[in-house]
């Protein structure tokens, strides 16, 4: 199809009543539709409608806190498809993983993908992290987005930990066993704190189910909860932090 | 607007056809939207929108790329009777177990991560870290002390436990911001640059840095009962 009849034909969507019914404005050609365009829209609304030239240079973010976020979209969606196959029982869940390897068709993709991704979101946090503090972006009035950002910071140390068990391979069971050995060591609430997490006293069944319940539903509500405010707030604090002199 | 003296500057008339002005009252210590030169602005709808996407296919593109090259690791099924040795924690939290083995574990597992969130979390609620100045621009003889009475604290205790391993990074930036305080006349750039940097810039980098080099060292140079090992052998 060439150009022009594809624009006409989108012009003739745009035209038809669903269309309309969906998206309730024009097409997006006037500064006013553009608005409309963000904050006219559930899921974009939480963004501003207009962003400082400044703050679009790669250098200003290097798009640190939106690969951040595009890997949590990744890891929610592998996830999801990993879940269809896992079960959260002993030994079952190391047999799942052997089945994802040699019987789901690209269940060895699936898992690499969620498990690089897991692995690239810690990193992405991290810089994220680090180069908002070299920017300065932590001043007032961002004081209180930076605390919701470590927030998501332990979330997410605290998802890929508790995914760290699920495989229930060699590797999982030990490092879940000196990680939770080291709870222990808190004083008086150690043994308490730890018990909770693992259902018992010893890494078992009790603890493959709550770190399964903790790494699909209570965590990833958590995360979606803080990166919707924290989103929010960087509209609400208006927009990031401009640099005086631009120039790194 | 920012540029007046006054507490606050008012447009005036009702109709809004006749004077398209609104009336607002900009007090000081105001909200954070109205300070200040914002320089120009553009569009979310398209502009922002359309790097979003860009980075986020070029994200994709990247992972799958890397989930089709490399394997996810996968060891034989969970026995609690076999301990490899050295069982080691996911890589984000060698650096820890690195402390470890250096430190009583109440301090090293508990004491130490407690006090970095906590230090995090208070970084933007010190006029300090706001303010930005240099730290050696001011006060220099004072600071001077200061930061060598707390640089022998730092070292004495991390020699009395021989953590060596976060004992290098310690000297190295400390000797880097020592360099800095010497340096006077119009030296390098390098020289130049860390002369103008904040405390807060130093005390990040020195984190940093220290977190790099445990978690380097407990992910490639940790092996049987936590003993050195060189990882090209």
């Amino acid at each position: 199809m060439s150009n022009a009849s594809m624009q006409q034909a989108l012009a003739r969507l745009r035209a038809t009543r669903v269309w309309k019914s969906i998206f309730r404005r024009g097409p997006a050609q006037t500064n006013r539709t553009r608005s409309v365009a963000i904050f006219g829209n559930l899921f974009l609304h939480v963004l501003p409608v207009k962003v400082r030239e400044k703050s679009l240079q790669a250098r200003a973010t290097y798009y640190l806190g939106s690969f951040s976020f595009f890997l949590f979209i990744i890891l929610t969606i592998t996830g999801i498809l990993l879940m269809l196959y896992y079960h959260p029982a002993v030994p079952q869940a190391y047999f799942d993983m052997k089945d994802l390897q040699f019987v789901v068709s690209n269940g060895v993709f699936l898992r690499n993908l969620h498990r690089f991704a897991a692995q690239a979101m810690v990193v992405a946090v991290f810089w994220h992290m680090f180069h908002v503090f070299y920017r300065g972006g932590y001043r007032p009035p961002h004081e209180f987005n930076w605390v919701v950002g470590v927030v998501l910071l332990l979330i997410t140390l605290f998802l890929s930990y508790t995914g760290y068990l699920l495989p229930w391979d060699q590797l999982a069971f030990w490092a879940i066993t000196v990680g939770t050995n080291i709870i222990g060591y808190m004083p008086v609430l150690g043994r308490p704190v730890r018990f909770l997490l693992l259902g018992g006293h010893i890494i078992g069944e009790n603890a493959l189910l709550r770190f399964y319940v903790l790494h699909c539903v209570i965590l990833p509500l958590l995360a979606v909860l803080f990166i919707g405010v924290h989103f929010w707030r960087i509209q609400k604090d208006g927009g990031l932090t401009a640099r005086e002199q631009d120039g790194r | 607007m920012a540029d007046k003296k006054d507490s606050y500057q008012a447009g005036f008339g009702s109709d809004a056809l006749e004077n398209p002005q609104r009336v607002v009252f900009i007090t000081k210590k105001t909200s954070a939207k109205v300070k200040g030169d914002v320089g120009r602005q553009l569009m979310a709808y398209p502009h922002l929108l359309l790097r979003e996407a860009i980075a986020f296919e070029i994200l994709t593109i990247v992972m799958v790329v890397i989930a089709l090259l490399w394997n996810a690791p996968l060891e034989e099924l969970a026995n609690s009777l076999v301990t490899p040795n050295p069982a080691k924690a996911p890589w984000y939290f060698l650096g820890l177990q690195e402390l470890l083995h250096y430190f009583p574990p109440l301090v090293a597992g508990i004491l130490i991560p407690a006090l970095v969130i906590l230090a995090l979390v208070v970084i933007p609620y010190f006029n300090v870290n706001i303010q930005g100045g240099a730290l050696w621009a001011a006060n220099r003889q004072r600071r001077l002390t200061i930061f060598l009475v707390v640089l022998a604290l730092l070292l004495g205790f991390l020699g009395i436990y021989a953590a060596w391993t976060a004992l290098l990074p310690t000297l190295i930036l400390a000797g880097l911001a020592l360099g800095s305080y010497f340096v006077t006349s119009p030296a390098g750039k390098a020289m130049e640059y860390l002369r103008m940097r904040p405390l807060s810039w130093w005390v990040m980098s020195w984190f940093i840095a220290v977190a790099v080099t445990l978690t380097v060292v407990g992910t490639f140079f940790r092996g049987p009962g936590w003993s050195w090992v060189w990882p090209w052998r």
